[in-house]
């Protein structure tokens, strides 16, 4: 039996519909849309180039689509993370720093609420460090921190986990929702590792230019559109979709079949357990 | 020490104590090369101001600002690299500049002391302008501060903060603009770029926060200007190429101080 989205009666803080974005001759995106309610974990997936980042660039304004609409509830707050943050290494700018230019309050009450936000994402030793010198793991979280520290109704975070290492990788995930359910704000994320975004994710929106199926994670992988994209055997635990991607990435020099994929993957599942376990 | 000395580090101080500051975005922005062509589209200014009759720091202003909103403009439909775009604004408008130069008469145009500056013959009027001109651009660019940093750091990021990009990097580019006009006249139309960036290049090493950064750069500025001239006056050297030399001698001797931090 498949458990029906809880979030149904919640009040939509964002719902987009009918985008469609051409850009160089070529459809982008293709009549998608998605929709996020409050308290609402919702993970959009699909292979590169699928336009995930578009749709998200285009609910935040930062594109406009050539057609379709993005309504916002009046007053929405977003808190951002984009995909690739890039801190130019001339520029001599701390973690406390970097927070602030994000935040309404320069004086001691907004040092005070950056304190904050960079302790509740467990990262709160680095208010000093210059952001060049932190971590990939570290980073994520101070660009976490950053979106908290606008009280965001909704947390748009453009895949939070790239360069973090996987045990990296759920914690953070497990972070994300603990924001979620302390703040209570929605949260609409680009994500690859749905094998570790599935447990808290309450809406899987699998786009490939158009939405191709969308819904709770365990109906999501028993469409069979989200089979036919993915194939039959990807589909068939969610572990491997992980796997999917990595060998994607190494199409140019390592091509890992198929059997080893899936044996590779259950490996690190195991271990990722015994870690935890 | 002879007036004319005196006005001519009044005049250097001024325009390095803002060209610093202004300097650190340039390096923080990878806009170093943008910074080349402004200085170079420059010299059309300078074109325009004699054929028109009107200031010659208006006309470059506004050939620079008119530049820098082409740039602006021609980046999306061109589908050329910002770069390859550059280069070709920075030499087209050289170009031009020249030969509109070419159709005066020779004796009123010295075209040295366009390209490499001429700041012992600073007039009181010139600084009373790089005074005022360089007062303006410090008071907009504290206003600006905030956003402008925000902006640097990510355009999108600072987008959905609700900052507004475009006019805060358009009024960037204008503030640009003023201070190739008023540098033009101690370091040159050729050396502008080496005023603005040179200093905040070697106050990196030496901060830790934004701010400290762009405060190091105007003094470091100011310290070549003022090695510059003891310079020019010493040896009998060209004040401007001095001025620059100076600037280089301090970046060098900053790479030789200890890295303070840093993995």
């Amino acid at each position: 039996m498949v458990p029906a989205n809880r979030f149904a009666a919640a009040k939509p803080l964002l719902e987009a519909s009918g985008l469609t974005v051409v850009r160089g001759g070529k459809e982008i995106l293709s009549n998608a849309g998605l929709k996020v309610r409050e308290g609402e974990i919702v993970t959009l997936i699909g292979p590169n180039g699928a336009g995930k980042t578009t749709i998200i660039k285009v609910v935040l304004g930062l594109m406009r689509a050539d057609s379709g609409e993005v309504k916002r509830r009046p007053g929405l707050v977003i808190g951002y993370m984009p995909q690739r943050l890039q801190i130019d290494p001339t520029l001599p700018l701390t973690v406390g720093r970097f927070l602030l230019l994000g935040g309404n309050q320069r004086n001691r009450q907004g040092r005070v609420r950056a304190a904050e936000v960079l302790d509740e994402v467990g990262a709160r030793t680095i208010m000093k460090t210059p952001l060049q010198a932190v971590s990939g793991g570290e980073f994520q979280r101070v660009v976490l921190a950053r979106a908290l520290l606008r009280d965001p109704d909704l947390l748009v975070l453009d895949e939070p986990s790239q360069g973090i290492d996987v045990n990296g990788q759920a914690a953070l995930y497990r972070l994300i929702a603990s924001i979620r359910d302390r703040r209570g704000c929605g949260v609409l994320m680009v994500s690859h590792d749905l094998h570790l975004v599935m447990a808290d994710t309450d809406e899987v929106v699998c786009l490939n230019h158009h939405v191709c199926c969308a819904g709770h994670p365990e109906t999501v992988t028993n469409d069979p559109n989200y089979i036919q994209l993915f194939g039959k055997q990807m589909a068939s635990t969610l572990a491997v979709y992980h796997h999917h991607h990595d060998h994607e990435h190494d199409a140019g020099g390592n091509v890992v079949s198929l059997a080893e994929a899936d044996l590779d993957t259950e490996k690190k599942t195991g271990e990722r357990e015994g870690h935890h376990g | 020490m002879d007036d004319f000395l005196i006005r001519a580090l009044i005049g250097g101080f001024g325009v390095a104590a803002v060209a610093g500051p202004l300097g650190a975005f340039v390096v923080w922005r990878r806009m170093a090369f943008f910074g080349g062509t402004l200085s170079h589209s420059a010299l059309l200014g300078v074109a325009l101001g004699v054929l028109l009759g009107v200031n010659l720091n208006i006309g470059i202003f506004a050939v620079c600002a008119v530049v820098a909103v082409l740039l602006v403009t021609l980046a999306r439909p061109s589908q050329l690299p910002n770069d390859t775009l550059l280069g070709i604004l920075a030499h087209a408008s050289l170009a031009f500049g020249l030969i509109g130069l070419s159709f005066m008469e020779a004796r009123r145009i010295d075209l040295m002391s366009y390209l490499f500056g001429d700041v012992l013959a600073t007039t009181e009027q010139e600084i009373v302008l790089i005074l005022v001109g360089g007062g303006l651009v410090i008071g907009v660019l504290v206003f600006l501060w905030h956003p402008l940093l925000a902006a640097t750091v990510d355009e999108e990021l600072a987008l959905v903060e609700g900052v507004p990009v475009k006019a805060v990097n358009l009024a960037f580019m204008l503030l640009l603009a003023v201070i190739v006009a008023l540098a033009m006249k101690v370091v040159g139309i050729l050396l502008v770029t080496s005023l603005i960036i040179i200093p905040a290049a070697t106050a990196r090493r030496f901060s830790t926060t934004p701010e400290q950064m762009a405060v190091i750069a105007a003094f470091g500025g100011c310290a070549a200007v003022a090695g510059g001239l003891w310079g020019s006056m010493t040896f009998d050297t060209p004040s401007g190429p001095s001025i620059v030399a100076a600037a280089f001698a301090l970046f060098l001797l900053s790479m030789l101080a200890p890295v303070f931090r840093r993995r």
